[in-house]
């Protein structure tokens, strides 16, 4: 898809109250392209999303979503240019049962997935469709808040550490989904602390350290460069 | 004591009750979506109230008409008032809300009285509800069964919003993650302005039901307040359904006790207060936290 918008951060610094914890992030993601941030707990990664989308207290610098500069617009708008957020907590609602979940978020146009083909990708998700959303298991949690994005008919996601403490049969069910996107031509930011599972869809990877990107790897690198990779993950 | 006098109290505790119910479902739904204590609520009972005594005597706009004109002026009012001012705190604690609205309710009554002093004015039964029914055993005004089957009707309709609309499901999104669901692509401070206008018209509809009944007086709504305190804290501060059951209960129990002990009726809510807080501080259908 020609028209996925592309997302470029230059020097954005974001705080909350006291604490600043992003010290001038510059990255780039083609329309189309997959990009991963990597890094220890702790370095910003969360926090770069949470400024993508607004929701961090204050940040400067510029952040622009399909040419649009959105470092002082509001969550609501920025989502409506396009954006898909799945947040690290997964963001899950107690209050709505797993279709009012899915059927939360914005619908931006006809593009996205129909609720029939989402749950057709995630047949658990239908038989547990009356289901409060916070009474699914933890990987039934990640595959609503993957699914819930794709409905909208976004094509830029920011994606929060997916897999993350997922068994991994439902990592590879929340791979397909992430290469499905892929294969429809969306553009993915991709926080992952699972570097196996990143470097198989990624094109390429940003390093993140203390708030700040310290280098970034193309796919063609990775094996060559592995061990300086591995130095950074602190593994 | 005679059946006469037990179900004429038990009448007017289901219509107190069906006051208190709709004014509490209000001040829930404020509470639970913009975390804000309005104390102006029996304010703005009093605003439906006049608005339709004002409607009747200023432009000679009668009771039906007003039944549905009173609740909007006193929504939009409440919309004007949260976009001007009470939007400006909810970053700040439950305290300054608290504080706002008191002051608010203070001006919009000291306003009232201004211009038309504490005697409450009469508004009439509209005729169409004039006259009851003999039920054998007590005299059901028309007028009286009609506030309580339409209040009734009210709370079941606002839940029935709230749980099984797309506006209410926003609704309660908004209330459990305001941020994430902006992430979504909804406009939660619009949907903070509608929701405190949607809180403030039960409290306005309950006003100009409450106008045939009481009189009209820029005191009532007053002391309602206290008790609306009492119901949303025994029902579980964010909880809809504890606040329409309790509110009713309350009426209710209210009666009972004017027949059996009159002297302890304004208490006995007080005293049920104390108990469940002691015992459930959640309150009776609130999620411990």
């Amino acid at each position: 898809m020609a028209d996925a918008p592309s997302l470029a951060l230059r020097d954005l610094q974001a705080f909350y109250g006291d604490s600043h914890v992003l010290h001038g992030v510059s990255l780039d993601v083609s329309a189309g392209e997959v990009v991963t941030i990597i890094g220890r707990n702790g370095a910003g990664k969360t926090t770069t999303l949470r400024s993508i989308m607004g929701m961090v207290e204050r940040r400067t610098g510029s952040i622009m979503v399909a040419g649009q500069e959105v470092i002082a617009a509001a969550p609501e708008k920025i989502a409506r240019l396009g954006v898909g957020y799945v947040p690290e907590e997964r963001g899950i609602y107690a209050t709505l049962d797993v279709t009012e979940n899915l059927m939360l978020p914005r619908r931006l146009n006809h593009r996205g997935m129909s609720l029939e083909a989402i749950y057709k990708l995630f047949p658990n998700l239908y038989e547990r469709r009356h289901s409060q959303g916070t009474r699914l298991s933890g990987g039934e949690q990640q595959m609503l808040a993957v699914a819930r994005v794709l409905r909208t008919g976004a094509s830029l996601f920011l994606l929060d550490e997916p897999t993350e403490g997922l068994a991994p049969v439902i990592v590879q069910q929340i791979g397909a989904a992430i290469e499905l996107m892929k294969s429809e031509g969306h553009t993915i930011l991709l926080v992952e602390q699972n570097f196996r599972f990143a470097k198989k869809i990624a094109d390429r990877h940003y390093v993140m350290e203390r708030g700040r990107i310290i280098d970034m790897a193309p796919r063609a690198d990775i094996e060559r460069r592995d061990a300086q990779i591995q130095q950074y993950l602190g593994i | 004591m005679s059946m006469q006098v037990l179900f004429g109290q038990l009448l007017v505790g289901l219509i107190n009750g069906s006051f208190y119910a709709l004014l509490a479902l209000g001040f829930a739904i404020i509470f639970g979506l913009l975390g804000i204590i309005n104390v102006a609520q029996g304010t703005f009972y009093m605003i439906g109230a006049f608005s339709a005594w004002m409607l009747l005597n200023y432009a000679g706009i009668g009771y039906w008409p007003a039944l549905v004109l009173s609740p909007l002026i006193t929504a939009l009012i409440g919309m004007a008032v949260e976009r001007a001012l009470i939007s400006r705190i909810y970053k700040l604690d439950h305290i300054y809300g608290l504080l706002l609205t008191y002051g608010l309710m203070m001006f919009i009554m000291g306003t009232f009285i201004f211009f038309y002093a504490t005697a409450g004015r009469p508004y009439p039964v509209p005729a169409d509800l004039l006259g009851g029914y003999n039920l054998g055993f007590m005299f059901l005004p028309k007028y009286r069964a009609w506030v309580v089957v339409v209040s009734i009707a009210l709370c079941v309709a606002t839940w029935f919003v709230i749980e099984k609309t797309p506006v209410g499901r926003n609704l309660r999104a908004a209330t459990e993650n305001p941020m994430l669901t902006r992430a979504f692509g909804i406009n939660v401070p619009a949907l903070l302005t509608f929701g405190f206008g949607l809180g403030v018209a039960l409290a306005g509809l309950a006003g100009v039901l409450a106008g045939p009944i009481y009189t009209v007086s820029p005191l009532m709504g007053g002391e309602l307040v206290i008790v609306v305190f009492a119901i949303v804290v025994v029902g579980g501060m964010q909880s809809i359904f504890g606040a329409v059951v309790t509110g009713l209960s309350f009426g209710v129990l209210e009666g009972l006790t004017k027949v059996v002990y009159p002297k302890g009726s304004n208490l006995v809510i007080f005293i049920v207060m104390f108990i469940v807080l002691l015992v459930k501080p959640a309150g009776l259908f609130g999620q411990e936290k």
